[in-house]
């Protein structure tokens, strides 16, 4: 039976980006804190440390996402845990969150001029109150706008989720598209609400840029 | 963890999945070079056209930029044959892609064209050559040598990215993995091999560019 795409259909799909946000904000908090690690671990002095983190960033710089969250989503399973879509793309979305989080925080903490880490050095600081005092605060000037932009590609990315069976905007879509047979306006809604909340961080994070170049220019 | 792993039945239909990497490949392959057409038109639209023209690229831009890959994909395939656009699974995975690619390609285009010297063209102009002479000789290589690194690592993402057309079943490299773990069973096994092959094309594509930026840019730059 095909149902009219009314009142009903519209808030459905609208109401389902509550999990797009959700799952992008876990996968953005957890890929900021494996992200930061990562980071530190491509600029630590140990070098079996520093090629371990290399290797996690490429292995996951070069492989799709969607491999991944199958990944996860199938290995979960062998290693005794249930299979559960939401569980295994919160964790999977994460890992590819701390990859890219972790590249291009490491950019922004060599960015910081060499002369700091020496002059904490010279006062004496340790590892914990230099990074911490000296260096992050300067890198994460230079980290907004690149961190911004990784941002709208995460909420993109969630959109993949959809297909181990997580309802969130496109699986929502995708529900609503079969019942109806409406895909212009299901489709056009889903994609007007996926560029309702990344249209202002583009634009957010290029004001960014452009701000931080002007200040690197003076 | 009493898991056996199963890798036999995957590489019994090993064939599958290299046919699926050659489609993946030519797929890819296509969108890049098709990509590359649209973005440098756009590029010379958005610099040098009229405002209305400008407009209507920066619209496709944003609109490609700020909404994921899954849904552009799904709009083309389903939402085009109801105004009666009929396309098989194939075509319709080029065109998504070449459209994804070509907005990205875009704005990478367009800084490289930006970042010639006005001094360049103006010294074009001086010589008498036409505008389309100055954008062939003057502009248009060194601003692809400028780009070179981003434009490929933007290639390579739309490689990986084009896993994602498997879901309208076209027949790449993850739909040919989805088969065979819907006869096997065996999905973990499957997608592990395939994640591989993807990382493996990663690598030779990006070890190719690098061949090509040698082969290519294998000239001085002016001081």
């Amino acid at each position: 039976m095909i149902r009219p795409f009314g009142p009903n259909e519209f808030w459905f799909i609208v109401f389902a980006v509550q999990w797009t946000l959700l799952l992008s904000a876990v996968a953005f908090a957890g890929g900021a804190i494996g992200g930061l690690l990562i980071a530190l671990g491509r600029v630590s002095d140990n070098k079996v440390v520093r090629y371990l983190c290399l290797g996690f960033i490429r292995l996951f710089q070069g492989t799709p996402l969607l491999m991944q969250l199958f990944l996860v989503f199938f290995g979960l399973s062998i290693f005794g845990f249930g299979i559960d879509p939401w569980i295994a793309a919160a964790f999977a979305l994460t890992l590819h969150a701390s990859a890219f989080l972790g590249e291009i925080w490491r950019g922004c903490i060599e960015a910081v001029p060499r002369g700091q880490t020496e002059a904490s050095w010279a006062l004496g600081l340790s590892y914990f109150d230099r990074m911490k005092s000296v260096v992050l605060p300067q890198a994460s000037r230079v980290a907004v706008a690149p961190t911004v932009g990784f941002l709208v590609q995460l909420i993109k990315g969630t959109s993949l989720a959809s297909i181990i069976g997580f309802v969130e905007l496109t699986r929502a879509g995708q529900i609503i598209n079969n019942a109806t047979f409406e895909p212009f306006k299901v489709f056009g809604l889903v994609a007007l609400t996926y560029f309702i909340i990344c249209w202002p961080l583009s634009i957010y994070a290029r004001r960014m840029e452009n701000r931080f170049a002007a200040t690197a220019r003076r | 963890m009493g898991y056996e792993f199963k890798f036999a039945p995957v590489f019994a239909n090993f064939d599958q999945l290299l046919e699926g990497a050659l489609v993946t490949v030519q797929l890819s392959f296509s969108a890049m070079v098709l990509g590359t057409i649209v973005a440098v038109v756009c590029a010379i639209g958005k610099t040098a056209g009229p405002k209305p023209i400008r407009f209507i690229i920066d619209c496709y831009i944003e609109l490609i930029r700020n909404t994921p890959f899954l849904v552009q994909i799904f709009f083309i395939f389903f939402a085009l044959p109801s105004l009666g656009i009929r396309l098989s699974p194939n075509v319709a995975a080029l065109i998504a892609l070449t459209v994804n690619v070509g907005a990205y390609a875009t704005e990478i285009v367009r800084a490289g064209i930006e970042s010639i010297n006005r001094g360049q063209i103006e010294a074009g102009t001086a010589l008498g050559l036409r505008r389309s002479q100055i954008f062939a000789y003057i502009i248009i290589k060194p601003a692809l040598r400028t780009i070179y690194p981003a434009l490929t690592s933007q290639f390579i993402y739309l490689m990986l990215t084009s896993s994602v057309v498997s879901v309208i079943s076209a027949t790449d490299l993850a739909a040919a993995g989805n088969n065979i773990q819907s006869q096997t069973f065996a999905a973990f096994e499957v997608y592990l091999v395939i994640t591989a092959m993807y990382l493996v094309l990663a690598l030779a594509f990006s070890g190719l560019f690098s061949m090509i930026q040698r082969w290519a840019f294998n000239y001085p730059l002016a001081r």
